[in-house]
């Protein structure tokens, strides 16, 4: 297709140029990001009270992370946020081929920590800090261990909820690798990489916060 | 106004043919009337349980069904009626079709979104159905813990997770009136020439959009926690169960004000038109609905006051409920000096306004008695409560709702309802839900418990009384399905404005063309300008 008719192609019904309609887009998605933060607000709240009132049970929960492997997965995430950024600088100059690459290495970050996040996951599976009925903890100092249980259930339904913001994320990539082998996106319209960039930095930002909240707690006691 | 003898022959009803083209449809006004069946299905579903719950009260002994039965009904009737049709009730139908209109634009912001919203509404709202046929609900609708976690024998996954993703079609709903509101206004219409409606709808967006996240994530602890036994609301574990009660009405609370404020917004328009003036102070009205969007957000634990929380936060919150009933002071009396010296005339929809106003007043009074702690504590958990959210959610929500399907119905279907079965309707509508609710207040003052299903002898007489009305009002909601579908057939053609009211939604064909204007309209003029429309010999411009 020739650039004038796939900017007519990519222009919907309703409004009245790109203009508008890239800035419609941008302005639902930061409402969008408004949601999401309201939704993670409520767990970040849930998380404050009980540290508030919990603190020496979070600081022996926090205790148990595997910090090395929580460092990795930030280092690997803002990675991949830069990567992302970098697809949405290519799809805008219209340089398809490097915005695949970058796509790609995003998506490719994407499963690399899932993939660490899962070997976590696992070694608190062994270690029986997964709550439930074979939540078992080994318990030293003046707490409640039945508290690091609520620890442990705020770092699984958090972590776990980022997580499923990460999977939807690469269904998200996906689609816009195919989209962009095909061609849609071009130096006037490239909307959904900057959208897709935008959901994932804000996910990327998520990790930020839950990694020194679970990992990092009054670390300096264990020496 | 002048449109009205270029009628053209295909509109938005008639462009396309087949069930295909209603479920992949992506006209805002095809999906304003699908949410309209449905929802009306459910009011009905809602209806019947209310009418089980009556039917038992009607004797004082527990005669009719078991108790086990009876917390099954009243927590059926209330997640129905609130998640599956008073929530989506005004802004997914009336929002959905007239906010593009009113404000010039072809469609919403984001059409696809818009049709993904209803799917996903249809989808929880089949968890909820499953529930309710897999053996029911009876943890109340607002799902305290630890009983839906823990205790509860019916199906609460099922139904908090409807719950939950009835709550993403809410949010997607509120996501595109916001930026359609924002982005696609017709040119030369400002802020301050919006409609009220579209004031009313954007103050419910916000509350949508920021509200309904914090649900989500409060369901899915809920369900994490009776799936896994997480033990974050389980005192046994560590946990506080007033935690949840702080998260759910974080948004439950707000969630009244999503049910209130687009009702507020049709009143506006109605009674506008139907006074011939400008809605009196349009700058207060317009800011008393961001004014309550905001306040709704600071007054949650005034749900909680007998819950445990502390007298200090009991006292902050019943000052900050306080203050919720100045704005919607604000509102009552605007309109009733709306009133004063219009030319007033009594169609139906006016009817409906003035049994709003009168309903709501008495709804947001009562509100203003159980803000205070020391009413509070003495009529907790009795039917002084039920009473009075029965007035703000029937009394006000469902009666503008009613109103703004008399209003817009010649604009939705192009054919008029019959006057005078509709004007029997809303009197049986307004005596029915008085006779109704009530005696309800009398019977909570006098101590009478909700969720109950026996009673005292002596509270008899006035639970009668409430059950008789509560058949009147099945009859007035009743008559309506009627004469509507009747009216598509046999009713008079209504024309582009029967009403001769002002607004852009008016100067579209009845029913509109699939993208509402032939070309964009330029708005010149500030809204309600009723004074230039009735004014002799003098048109008012009317673009395309």
């Amino acid at each position: 297709m020739p650039d004038s008719e796939l900017a007519v192609h990519n222009l919907k019904h309703h409004f009245a140029d790109l203009e508008q309609q890239k800035a419609t887009s941008t302005f639902g998605m930061w409402i969008f990001l408004v949601t999401e933060i309201m939704f993670f607000g409520g767990a970040f709240a849930t998380y404050l009270i009980y540290r508030l009132s919990y603190y020496n049970a979070w600081v022996a929960g926090s205790q148990t992370m595997e910090i090395e492997l929580g460092a990795v997965n930030t280092v690997v995430l803002i990675c991949s946020s830069l990567t992302m950024v970098m697809s949405v600088h290519f799809a805008k100059l219209g340089n398809r081929k490097l915005t695949a690459i970058f796509l790609l290495l995003t998506l490719l970050l994407g499963f690399g920590f899932l993939g660490i996040k899962a070997v976590e996951y696992h070694g608190h599976w062994v270690h029986h800090e997964v709550p439930g009925p074979n939540f078992h903890f080994e318990h030293q100092g003046n707490y409640d261990p039945r508290q690091v249980m609520i620890f442990f259930s705020l770092y699984f339904a958090m972590t776990g909820m980022h997580a499923l913001h990460m999977v939807i994320g690469a269904g998200l990539l996906t689609w816009l690798l195919i989209a962009n082998a095909r061609g849609r996106f071009t130096p006037e319209y490239n909307s959904p990489v900057e959208m897709v960039g935008l959901y994932w930095h804000f996910v990327d930002l998520v990790w930020i916060y839950l990694f020194p909240l679970l990992y990092l707690i009054s670390h300096h006691h264990n020496g | 106004m002048e449109t009205a003898n270029s009628e053209p022959k295909t509109n938005y009803l008639n462009a396309d043919y087949g069930i295909k083209s209603w479920l992949l449809t992506t006209d805002h006004k095809r999906i304003a009337l699908l949410y309209l069946i449905s929802i009306t299905l459910f009011f009905f579903l809602g209806g019947f349980f209310a009418m089980l719950i009556r039917l038992e009260l009607l004797t004082p002994a527990g005669d009719l069904v078991l108790a086990d039965t009876y917390n099954k009904l009243f927590t059926m009737h209330g997640v129905v009626m609130i998640f599956l049709f008073l929530l989506p009730a005004v802004p997914a139908v009336f929002g959905n079709f007239l906010v593009p209109m009113m404000i010039g634009a072809k469609d919403l912001a984001f059409p696809k979104l818009n049709l993904a919203s209803w799917y996903i509404f249809i989808i929880g709202a089949c968890f909820i159905l499953y529930a309710v046929v897999t053996g029911g609900l009876d943890t109340g609708w607002t799902f305290y813990t630890p009983y839906s976690t823990t205790y509860s024998n019916s199906n609460v996954v099922a139904a908090a997770l409807g719950v939950f993703i009835t709550g993403f079609s809410s949010i997607f709903t509120g996501l595109n009136i916001l930026v359609t509101v924002h982005r696609m206004r017709a040119p030369g219409l400002t802020w301050r020439r919006l409609p009220l409606f579209i004031w009313a709808h954007y103050a419910t967006s916000v509350i949508m959009v920021l509200g309904t996240p914090v649900l989500a994530i409060t369901i899915v602890l809920v369900a994490l926690e009776r799936l896994f036994h997480f033990g974050i609301f389980d005192a046994r574990m560590g946990g506080d169960p007033l935690l949840f009660q702080h998260l759910f009405w974080f948004y439950s609370h707000p969630a009244v004000y999503i049910m209130i404020l687009p009702a507020m917004g049709v009143i506006s328009e109605i009674i506008a038109c139907f006074s011939r003036k400008r809605v009196f102070g349009y700058d207060f009205v317009a800011m008393s609905s961001i004014a309550i969007a905001v306040l709704g957000f600071l007054v949650w634990a005034h749900h909680m006051y007998v819950a445990g929380i502390s007298t200090y936060a009991a006292m902050i919150f019943s000052m900050l409920t306080f203050f919720v009933a100045i704005p919607s002071a604000v509102k009552v009396f605007n309109w009733t000096a709306t009133l004063y010296k219009g030319s007033i005339t009594f169609e139906t929809p006016m009817l409906y306004v003035f049994a709003f106003i009168g309903l709501f007043t008495i709804g947001g009074l009562t509100g203003v008695f159980l803000a205070s702690v020391g009413i509070d504590l003495h009529v907790t958990d009795t039917y002084f409560v039920v009473a009075h959210f029965h007035y703000v959610m029937v009394g006000g929500t469902v009666t503008a709702f009613m109103g703004a399907l008399h209003f817009w119905w010649p604009k939705i279907t192009g054919k008029m309802y019959p006057e005078s079965f509709a004007k029997l309707s809303a009197v049986l509508v307004f005596l029915g839900f008085n006779l109704t609710f009530f005696p309800q207040f009398l019977l909570g003052y006098m101590g009478m418990p909700r969720r109950y299903h026996a009673y005292p002898a002596e509270f008899q007489v006035l639970n009668v009384l409430s059950t008789a009305g509560a058949s009147i009002l099945a009859v007035g909601f009743l008559l309506p399905m009627v004469y509507f579908v009747w009216s598509l057939q046999y009713g008079k053609d209504a024309g582009p404005n029967p009403y001769n009211a002002a607004g852009l939604e008016w100067q579209t064909a009845s029913p509109p063309t699939t993208f509402n204007f032939e070309e964009t309209p330029v708005v010149t003029w500030e809204a309600y300008n009723y004074d230039e429309i009735d004014a002799p010999n003098k048109g008012v411009e009317v673009a395309g």
